[in-house]
């Protein structure tokens, strides 16, 4: 008892994460909490045993006897099956509760179901992709193209979501706003808006990585992917290519800012003029 | 209760394999010889992916890219992963403690298949050697030693090409080893054996085997589509040609994750051996140490996809791979509370063997409940690629495998040379290996929770001095070699002398000489229905505790 107490103090008050700045990073860190003090309960519990087994039946000095000729419990065994069992069967419920709060578990290519875009793949929901597809690649858009949902894809709000266009290759992001026509090295989002980025790579796998958004997408070749999530906290946060992607790929890193919203504002007044002034080569690029 | 025989010569009539330490650089079919064949040439390869381990350490020490270039750095990552896997870790844990003790326990003269064998183990030699040549000859692969395409494509080819051939005869000599096993446990048994009388690492090396007799294939039909990607320009995994690189990950995984119960399940049964001999106890609980094995096999199998939760997976499959993974801590949980319960009330010796076996429990029990928080998806897409799972990861096949790995040389030197280690020098590797071990790994799990991605030669500074107590501790790490070096070179030749049966224990393999002749046993081979019979009934412990245990280890 005093063991299951202590587990859930140490999961409560641990704090090794990094800052939480997006809307599903704080439910994160609520599964956090649970597994940390799940884990913590379970490992302490062990640890303790086999210590005290190694000291209070080493073997003593002149002692050659045998232990105890015990071979099996089969009460033990059963309560020792229950209980990792029922443990792991709520642990696998309530990440599906947090995966699903996160937006996780909603369809992929949102609004076509998974099987529906599948099966009327020659159409509908091809439109959008198809034209990434072919802008991007340059290979002709197949009729079975489909953006691939991350994580996150539920909380868009058609309303107020801005979209950037994200493109990944050997070593860098690019960010463009399709609202603005602004290509930025770093990504410039708004605190409390939902925003949508739609993901594509350009070589190689390469994977969009906010820890402090506790996000990471794969951006695979070939796939164009959405990632959405929405920021609540100012600041500037690291982007990480997390995905080996060649003898750059610790060096690519990128920034995201979120602005408070007339910051925001502002940043995309200017650069948006500027980009506009300049050339249609967009040349602003960090 | 040592019967000391002097290991004596037999005058065998001389046959075309060689005689004397020659054998061990021969094509040999003893067992026995092909057995230690593997540990010293895995033990080889493990300093060779040691040193690599401590080019990346070194490099990490600082947050630039300082000690040697970007290109060099990914092919020092690819290399020590493919040489501390498929050559040290598969070979070791499987070929060598495999072939030197399933014919014993099966009550046999030799494997299935003795030149089968003799070939798998001949094959890993010119592999690793092709694999490490490749460095130096226009550099080796620089993917990873996932070989993801696109990137595998677009690396250097040769490297890339020459990484493929060399798995492939590893895989190859993996799968040759899995049938030989499969073959021996079932039907080389000795007669009037039954299976569940076996040893408990009778049976996990045959749920190994059949692990690596389903999965292996798979990995070496991808890796020859890709290298028809590579040389042909085919593009089965490139989606420029209109491939799919997801599929690779699919298939690449489907090998790769029960690899690591390649590695781990023999580890466990190693694991049964050395605890009940020296808690003198049974080992608790046989039958669902066996069910469990099994489950681990079954539900090894499908759950490769939890590797690509931040790849393009639908939500169904990550649900399903969710739950699946989870599961796994099921039959692994129970196999580790029944080695709790083997420990519980016995007279443990605090020796070498034992005390990296405890280490085992500990270090995997961390490993474990780190893997059911992987299995959690929200959870794995924060840590996924990133130095949480390199902890993870290490905490399970180094943690886990490697401490048993020595504990078991612990156990069995005695057995292979005739000589015991010194015990004095082996506690002291054993404390300098888990002092470094936990300080290399342990930091790192935090290192990936607060945003270090993992195979990258440059990071955010914020993190150096954790790294540099993750050097610190790799350094030790390979500092723990020299002393279990020194033990096991000094011993072999003025260790103390051993007898047949140093440790007291009842399996077959002690049952004979140490080292034992060609063909195992002198006469018949003993009948073992009792592999762990070890301790007095709970009535009678006051009595003399020496009845059955007598009869044992004096009758054949």
């Amino acid at each position: 008892m005093a063991l299951v107490l202590s587990g859930l103090w140490i999961g409560q008050n641990v704090d090794i994460l990094p800052a939480a700045a997006s809307l599903n990073a704080p439910i994160y860190d609520q599964l956090f909490r649970v597994l940390f003090s799940i884990g913590s309960i379970l490992f302490i519990g062990i640890f303790g045993l086999l210590v005290f087994s190694l000291i209070r039946f080493r073997r003593r000095e002149g002692d050659t006897g045998d232990g105890v000729a015990v071979e099996g419990n089969l009460q033990l065994e059963i309560f020792w099956t229950a209980i990792p069992a029922v443990v792991v069967l709520f642990v696998g419920i309530y990440s599906y509760d947090i995966y699903d709060r996160m937006g996780g578990m909603v369809p992929l290519s949102d609004p076509h179901s998974m099987h529906g875009a599948m099966m009327t793949s020659q159409g509908s929901d091809s439109d959008v992709s198809a034209v990434i597809q072919a802008s991007v690649l340059g290979t002709p858009p197949e009729p079975s193209e489909r953006i691939w949902g991350g994580i996150g894809s539920g909380q868009v709000s058609a309303v107020s979501t801005l979209p950037v266009e994200v493109t990944a290759l050997q070593f860098a992001f690019l960010f463009h706003y399709p609202q603005g026509d602004i290509t930025s090295g770093e990504l410039h989002v708004q605190k409390g808006q939902p925003v949508e980025l739609r993901m594509e790579a350009r070589d190689v796998i390469h994977a969009f990585w906010v820890p402090e958004f506790r996000l990471k997408q794969d951006i695979i070749p070939g796939q164009p992917t959405l990632l959405s999530f929405t920021p609540i906290k100012a600041g500037s946060y690291p982007i990480i290519c997390a995905e080996l992607c060649g003898p750059y790929h610790g060096g690519m890193r990128s920034t995201v800012v979120v602005h408070e919203p007339d910051e925001f504002a502002t940043w995309f007044e200017k650069n948006n003029t500027a980009t506009v002034a300049i050339a249609p080569s967009a040349s602003t690029t960090g | 209760m040592t019967i000391a025989l002097p290991p004596q010569t037999s005058s065998s009539p001389p046959g075309l394999q060689p005689e004397g330490w020659l054998r061990y650089l021969s094509f040999s079919l003893d067992h026995k010889v092909i057995g230690l064949q593997y540990m010293v040439a895995g033990f080889f390869f493990y300093l060779v992916g040691g040193a690599l381990a401590g080019m990346i350490r070194i490099e990490l020490a600082s947050p630039i890219s300082d000690f040697i270039g970007r290109e060099t750095y990914n092919e020092v990552l690819t290399l020590h992963g493919t040489v501390m896997i498929f050559l040290w870790i598969v070979p070791v844990v499987n070929g060598a403690f495999g072939n030197y003790l399933i014919p014993f326990y099966v009550g046999a003269r030799d494997m299935a298949f003795p030149r089968l064998n003799a070939v798998a183990f001949w094959l890993i030699p010119p592999a690793g050697f092709l694999l490490i040549a490749s460095y130096f000859i226009g550099g080796a692969a620089q993917s990873g030693w996932t070989a993801y395409p696109p990137l595998s494509l677009t690396t250097p080819a040769a490297g890339q090409v020459v990484w493929i051939l060399s798995v492939l005869l590893l895989g190859g000599s993996s799968i040759f080893g899995g049938i030989n096993f499969i073959a021996t446990v079932l039907k080389m048994r000795r007669p009037g054996l039954k299976m569940m009388q076996l040893p408990m690492y009778c049976w996990a090396m045959l749920g190994t085997s059949i692990l690596v007799v389903l999965s292996t294939p798979v990995l070496a039909g991808t890796l020859v589509l890709l290298s028809f990607d590579i040389i042909a320009h085919t593009g089965f995994f490139n989606p420029a040609l209109g491939g799919n690189a997801v599929v690779y990950q699919h298939l690449f995984w489907f090998y790769s994750h029960p690899a690591v119960y390649i590695m781990v399940l023999p580890a466990f049964g190693l694991v049964s051996e050395i605890l009940p001999v020296h808690a003198r106890k049974p080992l608790f609980g046989y039958t669902t140490m066996v069910y469990s094995i099994l489950a681990i096999v079954f539900l090894g199998l499908i759950v490769w996809a939890h590797h690509m939760f931040t790849s393009a997976t639908p939500p169904w499959m990550r649900l399903f791979f969710t739950i699946a993974t989870a599961f796994i801590a099921v039959p692994t949980g129970i196999k580790f509370f029944n080695w709790l319960a083997t420990l519980w009330g016995g007279k443990i010796a605090l020796n070498s063997a034992m005390l990296f076996s405890c280490a085992f429990i500990l270090h995997f029990v961390f490993g474990g409940i780190t893997g059911v928080a992987l299995a959690q998806v929200p959870f794995d897409i924060h840590v996924h690629d990133t130095y949480f799972v390199v902890g993870h990861f290490h905490y399970v096949v180094y943690g886990g495998t490697v401490f048993v790995i020595f504990g078991s040389i612990y156990h069995w030197y005695p057995k292979f040379t005739g000589r015991m280690l010194n015990e004095d020098l082996g506690r002291f590797h054993f404390l300098i290996t888990f002092i470094g071990f936990n300080l290399c790994f342990a930091p790192q799990h935090w290192l990936g929770l607060n945003g270090m991605p993992r195979r990258v030669a440059e990071y955010d500074p914020q993190f150096t001095l954790v790294n540099q107590i993750s050097s610190v501790g790799a350094l030790l790490m390979a500092l723990s070699t020299l002393p279990f070096l020194i033990n096991v070179f000094w011993s072999a030749f003025s260790g103390k002398v051993a007898g047949d049966n140093p440790w007291n224990a009842l399996t077959p393999e002690w049952l004979t000489t140490s080292p034992p002749p060609v063909e195992n046993w002198k006469g018949e081979a003993p009948l073992v229905t009792h592999p762990y019979g070890y301790g007095v009934p709970p009535g009678q412990i006051d009595l003399k505790a020496a009845t059955g245990r007598e009869l044992w280890s004096s009758g054949q």
